[in-house]
This record gives structure tokens, sequence and C-alpha cells, in this order.
């Protein structure tokens, strides 16, 4: 019954608010009127560089636009953001999920087309692929960033014990050994998540079984199988990792993780660029990065470089054309400029040429040259049926880590999964 | 003549007294709920049109491969949730009403205390008890350590084998001051008389509370066992905040509550499913409204209540 009485008292205290707005509408037109858009994210670990270097670029080069970052936590962005959409409370600005979250959003007519947004011509067709309708007629979201995949490791650990960066597979292993050998935790990572298992696990050092997009465009024809010898030697390699874990990695979560190896008690910790931010500013050491080791030594390597990240239009914002105004700016070299340096991990996708100040974002973006580019396996098409690829993925390389799934069983149980809905 | 035809017309005044509460509980609770019914027995299309068809949501919730397996295992989960809460919540409940009743002088506070977590949020609940165990700096391992029993820690919410039964304990430790509290007004409510004549004709305190409190009590146990009931079927909050929506490691955790959420609100490249988490939501419904009947028409109706 309290309950009730609150919920009473707020409707009413809500109703007299709405009424004070509506009794004074000289006030709301007042002239030179500052509008106000809102972005929804769900990198709410970007706050301060939105609010504190991004948008005050932006609102000094257009004064009567007032921009609001308003993220939300990442597990629980695609729930909330539906939601609201749904519910016509979402804001101006929308972050864009890469591939099927987005483009359900552009049919179920949430989010607004794109194609004659100026600037829209800086990005080449790899970079939009993520963001545009499957014949390619309406993109919907200006991509931003994208992420890559690789290793960070303690230099001063490294150099305590005259260790060097593997390259490959056996030399990863032979290092993994020698640090437990001297009393450190090797490898940092937990399974608690899921999550760190599939993505910093299986998709970082999986491309390089599978051949990068090779691989990824055969599960899509249906020529390749999880059940490969690719995916196995992926997956064999996770359960191999388990002896070199934390103590009780079964109940680490990222947060954990991350903490353990900024705070040097871990020499490895398998992730992607996007850490560079809070790793630089948390570590009390040396960093140092290198990429997905390779099966034998001078094979091709391959690098999973995931667009990740774009922003596009709520179809129902009430401020459209300051909202395109936004975007607008958004694909400009300036944007990239300044988003690349702001937020190091974060690869601009623009063809602009952008030039990086952070030395471990720029030997991340050197390995563009050196090895070839590829996205997460699961995102583009893989995903849409039921059961939920990525999310599968989560759940059968974490128990391959854990040690209670085989890599046979779950290449199985991922491939069944597919075979249920997904007819190439 | 006039009391006649007062009698006879129309009694308003009940009307008025019952209508705030019919009008609101209607439209918060009764349109809803049943609308969230309605909705199971739809499908939605790509382009969000609702087309009506029948059973088919529930046929495919208990046979597709998609669906039947999750629903089977989070009511299994749910199942042994609700063992752990009847297990070890209510009779340390029932055990801690016992002791307070006994009297004492600081029995306020300890009735304080030991209600206290039940107060707390849930999201704080799950944290402090995740800093607690965590197998990298939580303070769990050592304290056994201290007792000499060091190597039964284990990362326990991270096995598939304890992470359940981990989580229901923690529950059980935030929840156990509403059974406390509701044992032990019942206890309280029994006249002395009753223990004393007892006392007199030479029966034990094991005696006692077994052959007279405990019978006292036994509607209050009926109402505990139900509330239990509801609550850990509606469960949702602590293993979302402690797992996830995922519910891990491998499903170990998953139960109802978040079974629906997965379904209905999607989680990461899964996409949300409204009429098929209707569905769960529609089953939570009917599992809690067979244990609310089990529950008046075979314990309340039967049970002896007695005036004291």
């Amino acid at each position: 019954m309290r309950k009730l009485f609150t919920l009473i008292s707020l409707l009413v205290g809500l109703s007299l608010v709405l009424s004070a707005c509506g009794g004074g509408p000289a006030a709301t037109q007042a002239p030179a009127e500052k509008v106000t858009i809102t972005i929804e994210s769900w990198r709410n670990d970007d706050l301060a560089i939105w609010t504190d270097k991004i948008i005050p670029a932006f609102e000094a080069k257009y004064p009567n636009i007032h921009v609001v970052f308003a993220p939300t936590a990442p597990a629980e962005y695609n729930g909330v953001l539906n939601t609201k959409l749904e519910g016509g409370t979402a804001g101006d600005l929308i972050t864009c999920r890469p591939f099927d979250a987005s483009l359900k959003l552009f049919q179920g007519g949430y989010l607004a087309s794109l194609n004659d947004l100026s600037g829209m011509e800086n990005f080449g067709d790899v970079a939009k692929s993520a963001w545009i309708t499957d014949d390619g007629a309406d993109a919907f979201c200006v991509p931003m960033a994208s992420v890559i995949h690789g290793f960070f490791y303690n230099k001063d650990t490294f150099d305590k014990y005259g260790l060097k960066e593997p390259a490959t597979r056996e030399e990863f292993f032979a290092l993994l050994q020698a640090l437990k050998d001297n009393g450190e935790t090797p490898l940092v990572m937990g399974t608690s998540d899921q999550w760190e298992a599939a993505t910093m696990g299986f998709q970082n050092i999986g491309p390089n079984y599978w051949g990068g997009e090779d691989g990824r465009l055969a599960l899509i024809k249906g020529t390749g199988k999880y059940t490969d010898e690719a995916y196995i030697k992926t997956w064999q390699d996770l359960a191999a990792w388990q002896p070199f874990l934390p103590e009780g990695f079964e109940a680490v979560k990222y947060p954990d993780a991350q903490s353990l190896f900024t705070l040097g008690k871990g020499a490895i910790y398998p992730t992607g660029s996007w850490e560079i931010g809070l790793f630089e500013k948390d570590a009390a050491f040396s960093l140092g990065i290198f990429p997905p080791y390779t099966e034998n030594a001078g094979d091709t390597c391959y690098i999973s470089d995931h667009t990740d990240i774009a922003i596009g239009m709520n179809a129902k914002s009430a401020h459209a054309a300051e909202a395109k105004t936004f975007l607008s700016w958004v694909a400009s070299e300036d944007f990239a400029k300044l988003y690349a340096n702001a937020l190091p991990g974060f690869f601009p996708l623009s063809n602009a040429a952008v030039t990086l100040d952070d030395p471990i974002a720029n030997e991340f973006l050197g390995w563009r040259q050196t090895c070839k580019s590829t996205i997460r396996d699961s995102y583009q098409i893989l995903s849409r049926g039921e059961p939920n690829l990525e999310n599968e993925l989560w759940r059968v390389s974490a128990a391959v880590i854990n040690g209670s799934l085989t890599p046979e069983q779950a290449g199985k149980e991922i491939q069944d999964g597919l075979d249920k809905w997904y007819k190439p | 003549m006039q009391q006649s035809k007062r009698h006879s017309s129309f009694p308003i005044h009940i009307a008025v007294f019952l209508a705030p509460a019919v009008l609101l509980y209607s439209l918060f609770m009764v349109i809803p709920l049943v609308n969230s019914l309605r909705l199971s027995f739809f499908e939605i299309s790509s382009q969000n049109q609702l087309s009506f068809s029948g059973l088919q949501n529930y046929i495919k919730l208990f046979t597709d491969s998609n669906f039947a397996p999750f629903f089977w295992r989070a009511l299994k989960n749910n199942f042994v949730f609700f063992a752990v809460h009847m297990l070890v919540q209510n009779p340390i409940g029932l055990l801690l009403a016992a002791l307070l009743a006994a009297g004492g002088r600081i029995r306020n506070f300890f009735r304080t205390v030991l209600f206290m977590p039940t107060v707390l949020s849930v999201v704080i609940i799950g944290f402090v008890w995740q800093l607690i165990l965590n197998p990298l700096w939580g303070v769990a391992e050592g304290m056994l350590t201290a007792v000499g029993l060091g190597e039964w820690f284990g990362p326990w919410l991270g096995k598939p084998e304890t992470a359940l039964v981990t989580v229901a304990l923690i529950s059980v430790w935030q929840f156990v001051g509403i059974p406390m509290i509701l044992f032990y007004a019942a206890l309280i409510g029994i006249p002395d008389e009753l223990t004393e004549a007892a006392h007199v004709d030479g029966a034990s305190a094991w005696d006692i509370f077994w052959r007279i409190k405990f019978p006292l009590i036994l509607p209050t146990v009926g109402i505990v066992s139900v509330l239990t009931f509801v609550g850990n079927f509606n469960a949702f909050d602590l293993i979302y905040t402690m797992k996830g929506a995922n519910a891990g490691p491998d499903f170990a955790t998953d139960i109802m509550g978040t079974l629906f959420y997965r379904t209905f609100f999607g989680q990461q490249l899964q996409l949300g499913n409204p009429t098929m988490g209707a569905t769960v939501a529609a089953m939570m419904f009917l599992i809690i409204l067979t244990g609310v009947l089990l529950y008046m028409f075979l314990w309340a109706r039967r049970v002896q209540t007695y005036e004291m």
C-alpha cells in the first residue's frame, strides 16, 4: 500500500511539473533558443572525454546546439535502448552497435536513413558495411571507430626475467610457462562474465587459425563449419590457457582482471585496443603490446579489426536538423582527429589520414600494415537466429576454459545450433 | 418506512470507499497483467506487426529445442533456489525467532541487526558478497584459512556446480529477517499461561516448543512458505546483479526471472522477443498461481487455528 501512495504522490508531482511547463509558452519560445540534443551510448567509460573534449569542440562551432551524452551500462544498453525507442523516450542520437542490432532498429523505423547526409562520402564500403541494409541501399549510422584485438603485457616483468614478445604459438606457451615458473600470474583473464572468453580469447587468436576473412566468409557461405580443425584448434588453445590464469579465474570478473593487471600482479592480458585509455591511466609500469600469435613462424597474420561503433539518428527526433548537423560533424576530419586522439584505441574509420599521438595506439594501428584485417565472425548475419550464435560462443568458450566442455563438444554444440536455423 | 428505504438502497458508500483502490489496482496491476497474458497469444513479425497465433508460443516454449531446454533448466534451478530457502532460510528464521522470543536484554539489538540486510539494496548485497567471495582479494579465503579451512575455499560463484547454491545462500542471508520477524510476532503472541501450565505438567522446553508453540504458529509457517514461494519464483535482481542476464557459468544460475529478462529484452547480439517473453511471464504467473492455490486449498483450510 505504501508503494501505491509513493506512486500517487510521484504522479501528482509529475503532473504539477508538466502543467507548469505547459503554462508558460512564452518561456519556451524565447528568441535564440538553444536546442538540446541527447546521445544514447553504451560507452560510459568515455563520459569524461565526451563532456570535456568532444562536445565542447562541437558546441564552440555550433553555439546554438547543446549536446548531452547520456550513456547506459554496456550490458544493459541494447535492452534499455529498445525499450526507450518503443516508448518514444530515446535521445536524438543513437550510438549504433554493429550489424543486426542496428539493422533491426532501422527496419523497425527507429533509425533514420542517412544516405543524403553530407559527410557520408568520407567512408569506404568496408567502414560502412556494418551499418547498411543487406542490399546496400540504405546507410543508417555514421561509422565512428573500430577496435583491434591483441595482447597487452607488463614490460617491467618481461625485462625482469629477460623475456621477449612471442610470435608463434610455441613461443607463446613457452613464455607462459617461463612466467609461471618465476611465480608470476602469466595470463590475466576471468571467465565469470563469459564474454571475455569469446571476445578476448576466441575472436582474438582465432583469425590466425581460420584465415581471417576467408574463414569468416566460408562460415556465411556454408563451406566452413565450426567443427573444422581451425575452430577446434582455437578452443584447444583456450583450454591450454587454463593453467596460466589467475587462481579462481572462474569467479574473476572483467573489472577484477583489469585491476589485477594494472596493479602489476599479472604479466599478459588478452584484450583489445579499447583498454589503452584505462591502462595508461592506471598502470604504474610500462606497457607493451603484441599481436595474436601465429601457428608457425612466417605465417600470414590476421588481426580482428572490428567495426565496433557508429552513431545514427532517432527517426522520431524532435530536433532532426540539429541532429544531422552533429552527424555531419562526426563524419568530418575534425571529429576523426579529435576522437582518435581523445580515445586512443578507437581507430577512425573515415578515409581521412589521421596521425595519433599515443605510441601504443600507433603500434596497434601499424598492425593494419603487417597483418590482414578481419572482423568477429559471429557478428554479420550469423547471429540472426535462435539460438543466438554470439551468446552461445560466450557460453561455450567460457566452458572450454573452465574445463566443463571439450573443444570438440564446443564445436559441435555451436555448429548444431547454427544448423538449426541457418541455411547458407 | 424511512428505515426500510435506507436498507433497500444501494450501499453507495461501499463503492466510494472501494473505488480508489479498485481503480489504481486495475490501472497499474490488473490491466498490465491481462495485457501481458494477451501478448503471449500473439506473434510479432519483423515489421513489428502483431498477429494472433493461439497456443503456438506455449508449444514452442515446451517443445522447441531453442526454448524448451532453457525453460526446463530455469524451472529446475528455480526449484533448487526455492528448496535452499525452505531448508535453510525458514528453519534459521524459526530458530532465531525462538531465541529472540526467549528474551534477554539485548534482543532488540539483535532483532534490528538480523533484520538489517533485508532493507539493504540488492545491488549492495550483490556487490559486497562478490567482494567477500572474490578469489583474488576477497576476505573469505583469509577468514577460512584463519580457522584452518582454507583448503575448502573455491571460486564458488564461478563454478557451475556451486554457483546456484552460493547465490541462493546469499539471498538467504539477506532475507532471513522476514521469516524471523513473522515467527517472532507469532511466538510472542502465545499466552504465557499455556507454557506455564505445560511447565507445571512437567514438559521440557523441547516438548513445550514442538508440542505447544509450534502447532500454534502453524498458520504462520504456511504464510512464510507461500511468501518464500512467491518471492523465489519472482526472483531476478540478485542473480542479474551478480551473474548478469546470461546467468553464468553455463546458465547454472538461470532462473525464471533471468530467462524472462533475456527473452523479453534481448542480450548483446540477441534481439528481444516480446511475445515469447510474455509467454515466459505467463508461465511464471501460472506457477505462482498454482502454488498459492495449493496453499489456500490444501493448507490454509486444513490447518487448525486456535483462538488465543
